[in-house]
């Protein structure tokens, strides 16, 4: 890992692909500049997709006008990315385990379970609208 | 062999559908939509339940995306064919181990193996 300057941002975006892509494709280039390797690279992409498909998703219940904030800050030494969204928010110990037998064939409710076992550490911040995650080497 | 899609490329072998995932990146609802809608069109005039999924070029797949491949796996089940994943490479195999969908989805290193699970053949 090369010694950077941390870099951080804050955006206030609309829900859409588009929007949602360019703070993606964003993070993605200050990864790549903090030289975090390609297993950082992985696990903060996915968990950024699947907390923004999840504000949109289950926050927005799809209203793709509705604003998500996001935040990122990264060093040559950790990641950390917040979500948040303008939705009533959830209780995360709701969400039925996707990984039991019975919930296997089930075709949704992944997203969370998968940010929890690429990310060190996730906050669900209640009332349950705004997600916190970190990712540390 | 055709190609007249977007995000895969089909081919017929032997009894089996075999269907190459183009994108690198699997992740936005869009693509997933999509693709999703390409593999109905594919199945819709396939003569054989029996399909091979080659992950070769993909690189990043989300949660929507594992909901796609069990729902288009239930339907081959429900044809009697089923679904078999081949070269399916790190860091993606983890995240089927993750979810545990490696207890539902075969997945193999190669064409022959994937026919053989599907079809019995030795």
């Amino acid at each position: 890992m090369s010694d950077v300057e941390p870099w951080a941002m804050r955006w206030q975006i609309r829900g859409d692909r588009a929007a949602c892509h360019e703070v993606i494709d964003l993070v993605q280039s200050a990864l790549t500049n903090a030289d975090l390797g390609d297993t950082v690279a992985f696990a903060v992409r996915l968990a950024l997709e699947e907390a923004l498909a999840n504000a949109v998703r289950h926050g927005h219940i799809g209203d793709e006008s509705r604003t998500i904030e996001v935040f990122a800050e990264i060093s040559s030494c950790s990641v950390r990315l917040e979500v948040a969204d303008e939705g009533t928010g959830f209780d995360p110990s709701s969400v039925p385990d996707p990984t039991a037998d019975e919930n296997l064939t089930i075709a949704s409710g992944r997203g969370l379970s998968l940010i929890r076992a690429f990310m060190t550490d996730v906050k669900v911040v209640p009332p349950g609208n705004r997600i916190v995650m970190n990712y540390i080497p | 062999m055709t190609n007249q899609w977007n995000h895969i490329q089909v081919s017929h072998e032997g009894g089996i559908v075999l269907v190459c995932l183009l994108d690198k990146h699997i992740l936005d609802e869009l693509t997933i939509r999509e693709i999703g809608e390409e593999l109905d069109q594919v199945l819709a005039d396939a003569p054989s339940p029996h399909v091979v999924l080659d992950f070769s070029d993909v690189e990043h797949l989300s949660s929507s995306a594992l909901g796609m491949l069990i729902t288009l796996n239930s339907r081959l089940q429900d044809r009697d064919g089923g679904l078999c994943l081949v070269n399916v490479g790190e860091p993606i195999g983890e995240v089927f181990r993750i979810t545990r969908l490696d207890r539902v989805l075969s997945s193999v290193s190669d064409l022959a193996e994937a026919r053989a699970i599907l079809l019995g053949d030795e």
